[in-house]
């Protein structure tokens, strides 16, 4: 194909088209303005959603890339349409969403004079993306975005941020489509060391207690059936992260559940009984964790990643097998013998007894009072046949979302995990509609969060997306007051919330919604969100000084878990 | 005051950055010192032998399982090529000072040619009023030619960062080139 010579705004259009993107979540404005009349050419193949707040233009972007395995793009304009924006690339940077987010900027010749709505993106994404970039003449466009997709969806994904110049939107250049494949300061596909494969190998053959631990970089690197394939053959319990829940279905019997502050108490304690910690596209993060002086001492630790600067970042392992776990899980596999760990698996049905006895049992099942929060997600899982995905606000709402909903099918997850963002709950689900177009959506959060966000009603009012939101309200910033009664005395400081009528805040956005406290009402009422074609929402009321337990305090040894207050 | 443990540990390193030319880069750089609250001795940028490539000469005190993770952190930014770093007995380094004097102090004291020589110092420029004295070496000689010279009074002084060379017959930076350029044919083939 010989060259054209066309403008900036229109090389983004086709640049972006010649990167696959099919969905664009963006909010225009003065700096951006020739990008969206170009993008008035192009509504065929780009459909663009228009959010409320910039803010929910990167959550949507990332509830899209969660659930596609695509990379989410995201336009806005510059100034204070950038700013919004960084809570979300910051979300994306913390939890590997690969995103390419491209904000306008002032013309060139203004930059650095404190032009209006003119900040300095470049500068205020580097420690928070994967790479920024700014485009200043339109020459550069078809390189920038290529390289920016690239960086974005190999490796380890990550945010990008292009910012994009507002002469070089206007300018006309020579444009003919570019294509990265390589670049010399940044390995995607570190070559796999055939000697830590061995030595990893070894280790899984010589346990006699061995227990992995698995996080999203299973999701990422699309590794569900090679992990399948290793635990099965030799015979390995797993523990998920929270961002790992679907890496492994729920229902599978080595399945031991989720790790970490909040997560089962099996998995937990036998962190610090195995012989071997397995960790897979994990990251060790102190949520998980607890005090790294507790932490596994007595195990030999492998760490599979595809990031060398993970290793050793806080677990020293014995033995790291760097690279993409897609190929580094099937090499050791076929070195590891077929094995049977009958007896250390059986090991961990005490600790599962005892926390359903003191948890679960009446979290699941209570017989008189206000209805729970684990109920309502319980009957949601069980309604939905363990095949919806997960969407989760921030606070007691994500936590009890995490532990108790099944997952049958990958990437079923999505939740604000390293930076814990409040509001990205309502934009992720609306993203995630669009990632994952034929399951079902459901949204779980608080009454905290989802005023965050809740001006994204407004985009689901214009774009119908089916979300099914599930407001579990306790009236109360119900995680903080948590915090309080266990560790500052029961001082309720600014946590008790005034809250609005929801339902009618829904009818004014034209999404169908029931509010209700009594347990007899709820199964009927799922079905009916459920059975409704398009977005409704569900409000619960639920128990109002509830705990989620068992737990883990913070900066403690996570192997000993708190059941009461 | 007692020392811990980890002071004992902590020792200078020396860290040899390779990078494409692109603007920005010291900055992500230097926010990996800062973020984990290592100050940053020295530093020093050029280019390098290679053109395109940039060298970045860093020196910092801290322990060696620091140091390791901050080098692995930098290889990590887009477009470092590498990073390594080294204890002062595995490489040859060198630092430069000036020194502003007066003129009529100099001549007063004990004696120039005993200084120049004692020293290994060179001087740049002489006048009625001033005099420059130019020093090459390790940082304890620059500070042995300092304590020295202040003595007779010191108008100006200004020490550069130090800059590095290996001492293993291993050329690193030209080994990942050879080993990228195979890498970068065999993905377009
Ligand atoms: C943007 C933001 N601000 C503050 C917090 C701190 N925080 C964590 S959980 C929480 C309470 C959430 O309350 P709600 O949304 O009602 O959920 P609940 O815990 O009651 O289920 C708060 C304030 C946060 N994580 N994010
Ligand atoms: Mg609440």
């Amino acid at each position: 194909m010989g060259k054209e010579i066309i403008k900036g705004s229109e090389a983004l259009m086709r640049s972006l088209i010649h990167e696959g993107v099919d969905c664009i979540f963006g909010y225009p404005g003065g700096a951006i303005m020739p990008v969206y009349d170009s993008l008035m050419d192009h509504t065929d193949t780009l459909h663009h959603i228009l959010v409320r707040h910039e803010q929910g233009a990167v959550h949507a972007a990332q509830g899209y890339a969660r659930t596609s395995g695509r990379v989410g793009t995201c336009i806005v304009t510059s100034g204070p349409g950038a700013t919004n924006a960084i809570t979300g690339i910051g979300d994306a940077m913390l939890d590997s969403t690969p995103l390419v987010v491209i904000t306008g900027q002032v013309a060139s010749s203004l930059l650095g004079s404190d032009a209006f709505q003119e900040i300095d993106v470049v500068s205020i994404t580097q420690p928070i993306s994967k790479w920024s970039y700014q485009i200043r003449h339109a020459s550069d466009i078809a390189w920038a975005v290529a390289r920016a997709f690239y960086i974005a969806g190999t490796g380890r994904p990550g945010p990008v941020v292009l910012d994009f110049a507002k002469n070089a939107q206007i300018e006309m250049t020579e444009y003919e489509p570019f294509n990265i494949e390589f670049i010399r300061g940044y390995n995607p596909w570190p070559s796999i060391s055939e000697e830590s494969v061995q030595e990893a190998a070894k280790i899984i053959n010589a346990a006699r207690k061995p227990f992995a631990v698995v996080g999203q970089g299973v999701e990422l690197a699309g590794a569900n059936a090679e992990l399948l394939a290793l635990i099965e053959k030799a015979d390995i319990p797993v523990g998920r992260t929270l961002l790992g829940l679907s890496a492994l279905p729920s229902g599978h019997p080595l399945n031991k559940g989720m790790l970490g502050m909040h997560g089962n108490l099996g998995p937990n304690v036998k962190t610090n009984e195995c012989d071997v910690l397995i960790a897979i596209g994990m990251r060790f993060d102190d949520r998980v964790t607890g005090d790294l002086k507790t932490y596994a001492k007595q195990a030999k630790v492998i760490h599979f990643d595809i990031d060398p600067a993970e290793i050793g970042k806080n677990v020293k392992p014995t033995v790291a097998v760097i690279g993409n776990c897609k190929l580094t899980l099937p090499a050791v596999t076929a070195l590891v013998e077929k094995n049977n760990h009958r007896e250390w698996i059986d090991s961990f049905i005490p600790s599962e007894v005892k926390e359903h006895d003191l948890v679960i049992h009446s979290e699941l099942y209570p017989e008189q009072g206000p209805i729970t929060m684990g109920e309502v997600v319980s009957k949601v899982t069980e309604a939905t046949r363990d095949h919806a995905v997960l969407v989760t606000d921030v606070g007691q709402n994500q936590m009890i979302a995490a532990r108790y909903f099944r997952f049958t099918e990958p990437r079923s997850v999505v939740t604000s995990g390293g930076l814990g963002t409040m509001g990205f709950g309502l934009p992720a689900a609306i993203g995630a509609t669009f990632g994952a177009p034929d399951r079902t959506v459901c949204l779980f959060c608080g009454d905290g969060g989802l005023q965050m966000t809740i001006q994204e009603l407004g985009t689901i009012l214009e774009s119908g997306a089916p979300v099914k939101i599930i407001l579990l309200n306790n009236s109360y910033l119900g995680m903080v007051r948590q915090w309080q009664e266990l560790f500052f005395n029961k001082r309720y400081s600014c946590t008790p919330m005034i809250n609005p009528d929801f339902g009618k805040i829904a009818e004014a956005y034209n999404i169908p919604s029931r509010r209700l406290h009594l347990r007899e009402e709820l199964e009927d009422a799922i079905r009916e969100m459920l059975t409704t074609d398009g977005p409704f929402l569900l409000e619960v009321g639920v128990v109002k000084e509830s705990n989620v337990f068992p737990m883990a305090p913070a900066g403690q040894d996570v192997s000993v878990m708190m059941f009461d207050c | 005051m007692e020392k811990t443990a980890l002071d004992i540990d902590k020792k200078i390193y020396t860290i040899n950055v390779y990078s494409e030319n692109i603007a920005g880069l010291l900055n992500k750089i230097t926010n990996i010192f800062t973020r984990r609250q290592l100050n940053i001795e020295t530093l020093s940028v050029s280019a390098s032998s290679i053109e395109g490539i940039h060298k970045y000469t860093i020196t910092t005190v801290t322990d060696e399982a620091t140091v390791d993770k901050v080098t692995r952190q930098m290889e990590k930014i887009i477009d470092v090529l590498q990073a390594h770093y080294y204890l002062d007995d595995e490489i040859i380094y060198q630092e430069i000072a000036l020194y502003k004097v007066p003129t009529d102090e100099l001549l007063n004291g004990p004696g120039i040619e005993q200084l120049v020589r004692k020293h290994n110092a060179r001087i740049m420029e002489v006048n009625r009023t001033f005099t420059v004295i130019e020093l090459t070496g390790h940082p304890e000689d620059t500070e042995a030619l300092y304590a020295e010279l202040s003595e007779i009074g010191l108008y100006q002084f200004v020490r550069s960062g130090r800059i590095a060379i290996t001492k293993s017959p291993v050329e690193r930076l030209s080994n990942f080139l050879a080993n990228i350029k195979k890498i970068a044919d065999k993905r377009n083939d």
